[in-house]
C-alpha cells in the first residue's frame, strides 16, 4: 500500500507496489492525459512531476512515488492556464498532439528550476521528449516564450 | 503575386534585401500589373485574376473514391435558436489540422464567426459524408469544393430565410458575419440584420439548393481562408490533458488486453504455455486470435494471444510470461543484409520496361560520358507517437470501435466482415490520432480488438500495442534499391536516362505477389520524372515479399526523390556544373509534360487526379526550385564543412523544394542550421498548418534521412523501441525552417496535397549538402548521424 498525492488530492494505492505511475494514474485514476508512448523511458510521453520535478511516469513505480506528491497534466495549473501552456497555445506548437502533455510537464518543471533558460538549456532539458510530428522548432520557441512571461 | 510566409514572426523583421525587393515586386503587379525587376528569376507570370475570381467547379479524383464526396449541407451544418453551428468533421486527425481547416472552408464560406462553431467528428459511414479514407495527403485536395458547396448552400439558405422573413427578394440579403443583413436597391445595407440563429428553424427546414444556383465567395471576402491565424480546434483541449486520443476512452466495465503476435510474419502457434501469465494479479483470461494465413492478407489480423485484464500493466506483464512454441514459415529466412545484395543484383539487369521514351541503348552507346550509381534505403516503420490502441463492445447486435483510425468506414466493413455481422450493425468511432503516417490506415489492430470482445462475449476492451509491437508487426514502408544511369553528350547534354527500381511492392498486401510493383508505386517519382531528356527508359526490377509491405507518409517517393535528386547533383558536379542550375537544365523548358510523346505508361497513375486538371507542370517545378533557392541565398559563401543541398520533387500535385543547409562537426555530426522549403500547393486554404506540416516533414525528413532504419534478421525485425529506431531529437534537428508557400497564379493550380509532399526533398538535399560541406556522397539511407 502506498500514500500519493495527485493533482493535490490524497490517495491510498493497493496492489503491486511495482505498477509503473503512468498506469495506475491512466488505468486506475482516470488520468488520461498522461500518455503511454514507449513504456522503457525512452519517449518522454509519459512525463509528469513528481514533488515538482520531471519524471516519467512508465518508469516510475508507485512504491518510488509512495509519500511524494504528483501532478500531472490535468493538474499543472487549475484553469489551464499556466505559462507553459499559454506559450503552447500562442505558438500553435501542437501537430497531433499526443506528446504535448509531456512536453509541457518538461518544460514546465524546466522553468520551476530554471527561470531563464539558456537554448543550451532547453536542448539539454527537453532533448528526451520525442515529436515524431517533428514540432521541435516550435517546442523551443514556446519555452523561450513561456520564460520571458506570456 | 508572390506571397511569403515566413515561418516566424522574428524572421519577418530580419529580412534581407532581396526578400524585400521581391515583395515589392508583387505589391507592384497588384497595382499594375508591371514587369519583373531585372535581377529576379521569376519564371511565373502573373495573373492577378485569380485574387478575385469566385470558384468554378472543376473534377479531381475524388470521384474515383470509394463514396465519392458528399456536399450536402443538411449532413454536414447544423445552426441551433442560439446561433451555434456544428460542422461534421469527417477525416481523421491526425495532425495535419484537417479537422480545422475543412471546417474553416465551411464557416467561412456560410459567413459564420468561427468562434460560435462546435465540431463533431463523423463516425464511419461514407455513404453518408463521402470517403473518409484520410491518406495520400487528399482531405484538401477532394473536399475543398464539396465543404466550400456545403457552405454557399447553407448560406443561400438563411439567406432565403431572412427574404422570407422581411418579404423581400433574397438578392437584398446578404449573410455576414453571422447575421444576415437587408440591402436597399443600390446595394447598401439598411442597417437591418437577423442573427443565424434566429434564422436557423427556418434555414434548416429549406431543401438543399440546386449546386448550379450556388455562389463562391472571391478570396478577397475570405474571412478565415487563407489567412492564417485560425488556431487548430483542439488545442487547448491537448494543452490542459483533454484531449481525446485512442486509448483514451473509457467505457463501463472495460478490460484491458495485451497481445503475443508472430514476430515472422505467417507464423503460426504449435504450443503455447500461459500457466506463469495466469497467475499474474489482474491477469483475468488469455484468449487465442486465429490468425489469417492465406495470400493476400491485407489488414487481416496476424493472430496470437490476448491477455485480458485489470489494467494495461498487468495485460502486458501477462503478455510476457507466455511462452509460445512457433512454428515460423517460410518468410523466416528474409534477411536485409542479403536482401538488399539481392536487390542490387537485380537493378544490375534490365527490368520490366514501365516507360519508354526515344532509344535509351543508342543514347548510352554514343556518350562521352555515362553516370550510374544505386542508392540503397532500407525499411521504415511509421512510429506515431501513440502506438496502435482499440476498443471494441459488442451488445445488442451491435457492435462498436473506438479507435485512432484514418480510414473509418473501410474499417467498419472489414470488422464486420471478420466478426460476420452486417455493417450496419458495427458502428465505428473516431478518437484523435496520435500520428497516423500511412499506420492506421491499416485496421489489423482493430479487427483483433473487435474479435477479442466477441470471444469475451461481447465485453468491453481496449487493446492496446505496445511501442515494440508497433515497430515489430507494421506494414513497412518498402526497402528499395534505385539505380540511375545517365548518358551525357559532348556539350555536357543528358541525352540518356535509366532507372531501375527494385523494391518490394505494396501490391503483395492486397494481390498474390508478383514480384513487380504497380501503377501507384510507379507513379510516386519513377515514370513521372520531369526531366527534359529525349531517351529515358524506367525499369523495374522483381522483387519478392517477405513482410507486410504498407505505406509511409510520402510512400515510394522518398527513395525515388533521393536517388533522382541525388543522382542530378552528381552528375552537376561530374559536368563542373552548379547543381540548382543544372537540375534547373534537367526539368527544362516550360511545358506541361505530354504523357503520350514521354513513352508514359497507358495506366500512369497521376496521384487518382485527372491529368487535363492537375498535369506535371514544369513551371510551377521550376518556380519552387528558383524561390528556395532565391530565399536559402544560393550560392553564398559559407565556412568549412558547411554546405547548400537542394533537391525538388512533384508528389501528390503539389510541388516542393527544399534547400538544406548542413554544418558537419568536427567529429563527423551532421547538424542542419537552416532549411528553406517552397511549397506550391495551389489554392491553399490554411497556411499556419502548411507551415508546421512543412516544419514536420524536415524533421521527419531528417529521422528517415539520418536515423531510422528498420532491418530483419531471420524474418523478424531487429528493432524494438525508440532506443535501436531512434528518430530525430531536440539535440539534432533542423533548428530553422522557412517555409515560403506559393500564391497561386492561375485559377488552373488546383488544391494539392501538403501532408506528405515536404518529406521526399529533404533526405536528397541533405545528402546533396553533406557532398558540398565534405565531398563525401552518401548513396544509403539512413545515413547515420555522422559522416567520416
Amino acid at each position: 500500500m502506498a500514500s500519493i498525492t495527485v493533482n493535490g488530492e490524497k490517495r491510498t494505492i493497493e496492489g503491486d507496489p511495482g505498477t509503473p505511475l503512468l498506469w495506475y494514474l491512466r488505468d486506475v485514476a482516470g488520468l488520461t492525459g498522461t500518455k503511454f508512448g514507449c513504456g522503457a523511458g525512452v519517449c518522454g510521453a509519459c512525463t509528469i512531476h513528481l514533488d515538482g520535478v520531471a519524471v516519467r511516469s512508465c518508469m516510475t513505480t508507485v512504491e518510488m512515488a509512495d509519500g511524494k506528491s504528483v501532478t500531472t497534466i490535468e493538474g499543472l495549473s487549475a484553469d489551464g492556464e499556466h505559462a507553459v501552456q499559454k506559450a503552447w497555445r500562442q505558438v500553435s506548437v501542437p501537430q497531433c498532439g499526443f506528446c504535448q502533455a509531456g512536453q509541457i510537464m518538461q518544460a514546465a518543471s524546466l522553468l520551476a528550476q530554471n527561470s531563464a533558460p539558456s537554448d543550451e538549456d532547453i536542448v539539454e532539458s527537453m532533448s528526451g521528449n520525442l515529436c515524431r510530428c517533428g514540432c521541435y522548432q516550435r517546442i523551443h520557441e514556446a519555452v523561450k516564450l513561456a520564460a520571458g512571461g506570456v | 503575386m508572390l506571397h511569403y510566409i515566413e515561418n516566424e514572426a522574428k524572421a519577418r523583421a530580419e529580412k534581407s534585401s532581396t526578400q524585400a525587393i521581391i515583395e515589392n515586386v508583387s505589391r507592384r503587379h497588384i497595382l499594375g500589373g508591371a514587369l519583373l525587376a531585372s535581377g529576379l528569376v521569376l519564371a511565373v507570370k502573373i495573373a492577378p485574376a485569380i485574387a478575385r475570381e469566385p470558384l468554378k467547379p472543376y473534377p479531381t479524383g475524388a470521384e474515383g473514391m470509394s463514396d465519392k464526396t458528399v456536399n450536402d449541407p443538411h449532413i454536414f451544418i447544423a445552426i441551433d435558436k442560439s446561433g451555434d453551428v456544428t460542422i461534421v468533421t469527417h477525416r481523421s486527425e491526425m495532425g495535419t489540422g484537417i479537422r480545422t481547416s475543412l471546417p474553416m472552408v465551411v464557416a467561412d464560406e456560410m459567413e459564420a464567426d468561427w468562434a460560435r462553431v462546435r465540431l463533431v467528428q463523423a463516425e464511419g459511414d461514407e455513404p453518408k459524408y463521402g470517403n473518409q479514407d484520410t491518406d495520400g495527403s487528399r482531405s484538401m485536395r477532394h473536399f475543398i469544393q464539396p465543404m466550400r458547396q456545403c457552405g454557399a448552400a447553407m448560406r443561400q439558405m438563411l439567406e432565403a430565410a431572412a427574404a422570407a422573413k422581411w418579404g423581400v427578394d433574397a438578392k437584398l440579403c446578404r449573410a455576414k458575419a453571422h447575421t444576415v443583413v437587408k440591402l436597399d436597391g443600390a446595394g447598401k445595407e439598411t442597417g437591418d440584420s437577423i442573427g443565424f440563429g434566429d434564422l436557423a428553424e427556418a434555414a434548416m427546414a429549406l431543401p438543399t439548393p440546386a449546386i448550379e444556383t450556388l455562389t463562391f465567395k472571391t478570396p478577397a471576402e475570405f474571412t478565415l481562408m487563407r489567412k492564417g491565424d485560425t488556431k487548430i480546434a483542439d488545442l487547448r483541449d491537448i494543452t490542459v490533458g483533454k484531449a481525446i486520443y485512442g486509448a483514451d476512452v473509457r467505457l463501463p466495465g472495460m478490460k484491458f488486453a495485451a497481445m503475443v503476435r508472430p514476430d515472422v510474419l505467417g507464423a503460426k502457434i504449435k504450443s503455447y504455455d500461459a500457466s506463469e501469465a495466469l497467475k499474474i494479479p489482474g491477469v483475468e483470461k488469455v484468449v487465442e486470435i486465429e490468425g489469417v494465413y492465406a495470400v493476400p492478407r491485407k489488414f487481416a489480423q496476424l493472430g496470437g494471444l490476448a491477455v485480458v485484464a485489470n489494467t494495461t500493466w498487468a495485460a502486458m506483464l501477462g503478455r510476457d510470461a507466455i511462452s509460445v512454441d512457433w512454428d515460423l514459415g517460410p518468410n523466416a529466412s528474409y534477411n536485409s543484409a542479403e536482401y538488399a545484395k539481392e536487390m542490387s543484383a537485380t537493378a544490375a539487369k534490365p527490368g520490366k520496361v514501365i516507360r519508354n521514351q526515344g532509344d535509351v541503348d543508342a543514347a548510352f552507346s554514343k556518350a562521352k560520358q555515362v553516370f550510374s550509381e544505386e542508392y540503397h534505403a532500407t525499411h521504415l516503420v511509421q512510429a506515431a507517437m501513440e502506438p496502435l490502441v482499440a476498443s471494441a463492445r459488442i451488445k445488442d447486435g451491435k457492435a462498436e470501435i473506438w479507435a485512432p483510425v484514418q480510414s473509418p468506414y473501410g474499417a467498419r466493413k472489414d470488422v464486420a466482415e471478420a466478426l460476420k455481422m452486417k455493417v450496419e450493425d458495427v458502428v465505428v468511432h473516431v478518437t484523435l490520432l496520435g500520428g497516423g503516417f500511412g499506420r492506421k490506415s491499416k485496421w489489423d489492430f482493430m479487427i483483433e480488438a473487435a474479435l477479442l470482445s466477441q470471444k469475451l462475449g461481447g465485453e468491453p476492451v481496449m487493446l492496446q500495442w505496445s511501442r515494440e509491437d508497433d515497430t515489430r508487426h507494421s506494414f513497412y514502408h518498402t526497402t528499395s534499391v534505385e539505380r540511375i544511369e545517365m548518358a551525357a553528350d559532348d556539350a555536357g547534354k543528358v541525352i540518356g536516362w535509366r532507372h531501375r527500381t527494385v523494391a518490394p511492392s505494396i501490391v503483395s498486401t492486397f494481390a498474390p505477389d508478383s514480384g513487380y510493383q504497380f501503377p501507384i508505386e510507379y507513379g510516386m517519382g519513377f515514370v513521372d520524372v520531369p526531366f527534359d531528356v529525349p531517351n529515358l527508359r524506367c525499369e523495374n526490377g522483381e522483387a519478392k515479399t517477405h513482410t507486410r509491405i504498407g505505406w509511409y507518409r510520402s510512400v515510394s517517393n522518398i527513395p525515388r526523390a533521393f536517388a533522382v535528386q541525388s543522382a542530378v547533383c552528381e552528375m552537376a558536379h561530374k559536368l563542373g556544373r552548379d547543381p540548382k542550375d543544372f537540375l534547373l537544365e534537367m526539368i527544362g523548358p516550360d511545358r506541361k509534360i505530354d504523357l503520350k510523346a514521354g513513352g508514359f505508361p497507358e495506366d500512369f497513375w497521376n496521384y487518382g487526379e485527372p491529368y487535363e486538371q492537375f498535369p506535371i507542370d514544369t513551371v510551377r517545378l521550376k518556380n519552387v526550385v528558383r524561390l528556395a533557392a532565391e530565399k536559402a541565398g544560393w550560392g553564398k559563401t559559407l565556412p568549412e564543412r558547411q554546405g547548400l543541398g537542394i533537391a525538388a520533387h512533384r508528389a501528390f500535385a503539389s510541388y516542393v523544394a527544399s534547400v538544406v543547409h548542413v554544418a558537419v562537426d568536427a567529429d563527423g555530426t551532421v547538424r542542419v542550421p537552416e532549411v528553406v522549403t517552397a511549397v506550391d500547393c495551389g489554392f491553399y486554404v490554411n497556411p499556419e498548418r502548411i507551415r508546421s506540416q512543412i516544419e514536420g516533414a524536415a524533421v521527419m525528413g531528417m529521422s528517415n534521412a539520418l536515423y531510422s532504419g528498420i532491418t530483419f534478421k531471420d524474418g523478424a525485425v531487429e528493432q524494438s523501441n525508440f532506443s535501436d529506431y531512434p528518430i530525430a531529437t531536440m539535440r539534432n534537428y533542423p533548428k530553422k525552417v522557412t517555409t515560403v508557400i506559393v500564391e497561386p497564379q492561375d485559377p488552373s493550380w488546383h488544391t494539392g496535397g501538403v501532408g506528405e509532399p515536404g518529406v521526399p526533398p529533404f533526405a536528397p538535399a541533405l545528402a546533396n549538402a553533406i557532398f558540398a560541406a565534405t565531398g563525401k556522397r552518401v548513396r544509403n539511407l539512413p545515413i547515420g548521424e555522422k559522416v567520416s
